[in-house]
């Protein structure tokens, strides 16, 4: 060591203190955030992890997963869940990427100007577009009245309160959640690519399933990942437009609580429910990248 | 017209006219999206109970319903009141926190953003049920507080997330040069930062109000009574008959959330 250095070396040490200081009190700055998130949601949930594990004695047992196992109606409603929200996803990528690809590649302000079509239902309430799906497919509603208007078909048509109004109401509040992600990482792929395929002889057709497609393919992931992961947790929509002939595992929770007082069997529903979205969340960021699944969800 | 339709539309030379189909699909997508969004306000203003479009008659009788039903206003007072005062929460406690977690550089930031995330990843059916336990044995239920710290803990994420990424692009050395010449930490924020942040922070704040003002789930757990949000009115209403003073109030809803996005455009350009 040089005798400058020596001499230094103090007030090195304690400029290292003082940074060390000063990035304690910034990283404070985060604690009522995180106090709140903590006595607001982890404690909750914690709570609800204990409840899952007592049987309606108050003694320490499996019973209520027990149960979920072993009863049909509880795997049905698994079941359920899960086309519902395989359909629901499918749906929005057959509805969503064309309009996606197409947005991708008109020009800018073209395309801001279509974007107000797929940022205007992502601003308004969901109840409020539920509801108007209700007035839409109801059997005195807007759509059996036009169809029976022009003669395309006799009967009212039960367009909902059961899976289709379900289906049809849930596809169209999840689509922007799949367009937004798919949109962002469509416009950055690179059109030379594209030329490229074109030129070593590519049809328009094969160059966008071997090169636009797998481009695209994180922002279809991320996209497909929130709106499933979503479609797991839903509860407003289905509850409205299933008309009590569709349950999904969340309206479980709620009617186990709501006329039956059992929170031993909605805790250990709401714990598998979790346990599945973490493993998802985890999935999806492993294929799309964590920031792109979080910077999705509204 | 058929000059455009031979023109090459994408980098692989396909002519608009070869496309024609991917915009007529496009445009029905959008159709899909748009119509049910904006068929509530022309059907507010309908005069029959069934709701039938176009209008055979015009009123304002659901509107009238609306306003007139002390029940109504009332929730729509709590709706409102809990959207205030939880962006008046939400919005400098995930600023801070974002602002924090950003200059701060430790290497505990990332999990404790993973825990200011956890909100947007629970289901939120988990939350409701969740926070109505923890409530029951605090005396919290159907109060207005209640509501306004459940609901800032749901927008506490969105407000840090819109934050960060806006501090991300922001360049921390100039609050160096501003405490360089004598400034505190807080006044270098207040003078330096924020006001080059504003924009973003608007935008968190919006989205705060509406977090809480369009929230359902967890309202429809922990409010009630005087203090039941408009939201949770109308969800328990839909549940049992599909009543148009409902229209009336959707087309409210829409026409304060438009009123917002607007005025926050506003506010974003005149800070460029």
């Amino acid at each position: 060591m040089s005798a400058a250095a020596r001499e230094t070396a103090p007030y090195a040490a304690a400029l290292r203190a003082d940074d060390l200081r000063e990035r304690r009190t910034l990283f404070g700055l985060s604690l009522p955030a995180l106090l709140l998130v903590f006595v607001t949601l982890v404690v909750p949930v914690g709570w609800l992890f204990w409840l899952s594990f007592l049987s309606d004695a108050g003694e320490f047992s499996l019973e209520h997963y027990r149960r979920m196992a072993s009863q049909a109606s509880y795997l049905r409603i698994f079941r359920t869940t899960f086309e519902v929200s395989l359909i629901t996803t499918s749906l929005c990528i057959l509805l969503g990427y064309p309009l996606a690809y197409l947005l991708a590649q008109l020009p800018r302000r073209i395309a801001a100007l279509c974007m107000i079509a797929v940022l205007l239902p992502f601003w308004t309430s969901v109840l409020v577009r539920t509801y108007a799906w209700l007035v839409l497919l109801q059997r005195q509603g807007i759509i059996n009245g036009w169809g029976m208007g022009l003669g395309l078909w006799d009967e009212p048509l039960p367009l909902v309160h059961n899976m289709s109004g379900t289906l049809i109401g849930m596809t169209h509040i999840m689509l922007p959640y799949l367009i937004l992600p798919l949109y962002g990482s469509m416009r950055a792929i690179d059109g030379d690519y594209l030329k490229a395929a074109a030129n070593l002889g590519a049809s328009p057709t094969r160059a966008f399933w071997t090169v636009y497609l797998p481009l695209s393919f994180p922002g279809l992931a991320a996209g497909a990942a929130i709106v499933f992961i979503l479609c797991l947790g839903f509860y407003i929509t289905p509850a409205l437009l299933g008309g009590g002939r569709v349950i999904l595992v969340s309206m479980r929770i709620a009617t186990d609580i709501e006329l039956f007082f059992n929170w031993g069997a909605a805790s250990a529903l709401g714990v598998v429910l979790l346990l599945l979205t973490v493993a998802l969340l985890y999935l999806a960021s492993r294929v799309a990248g964590f920031d792109r699944v979080l910077g999705g969800t509204k | 017209m058929s000059g455009w339709l031979s023109r090459p539309a994408s980098d692989t030379q396909v002519t608009h006219g070869r496309r024609l189909w991917l915009y007529a699909v496009g445009a029905l997508v959008m159709l899909f999206l748009v119509i049910p969004s904006l068929i509530v306000i022309p059907m507010s203003f309908s005069d029959s109970q069934y709701l039938s479009f176009p209008p055979q008659a015009w009123s304002l009788r659901w509107y009238a319903n609306y306003f007139g039903s002390l029940e109504w206003m009332q929730a729509t007072w709590t709706s409102l009141k809990a959207g205030v005062l939880t962006t008046l929460v939400a919005t400098p406690l995930g600023t801070l926190a974002a602002y924090g977690l950003q200059a701060s550089r430790t290497r505990w930031g990332g999990l404790a953003m993973l825990v200011l995330m956890t909100p947007i990843m629970m289901p939120l059916i988990l939350v409701g049920i969740g926070v109505f336990n923890v409530y029951v044995q605090f005396g919290l239920l159907n109060t207005l507080a209640g509501v306004v710290i459940a609901h800032s803990m749901l927008a506490v994420p969105l407000v840090v997330l819109v934050v960060a990424s806006s501090l991300k692009s922001y360049d921390m050395n100039q609050e160096m040069a501003a405490r360089s010449l004598g400034a505190s930490r807080p006044r270098a924020f207040l003078h330096v930062t924020l006001p080059q942040i504003r924009f973003s922070v608007v935008t968190a704040a919006l989205l705060a109000f509406l977090t809480s003002f369009d929230e359902v789930i967890v309202a429809l757990f922990v409010s009630g009574g005087q203090n039941s949000t408009l939201t949770r009115n109308m969800f328990l209403a839909l549940r049992d008959q599909i009543d148009p003073t409902i229209a009336a109030i959707s087309t409210v809803m829409i026409v304060v959330t438009s009123l917002l996005l607007a005025l926050s455009q506003l506010f974003g350009r005149s800070d460029r």
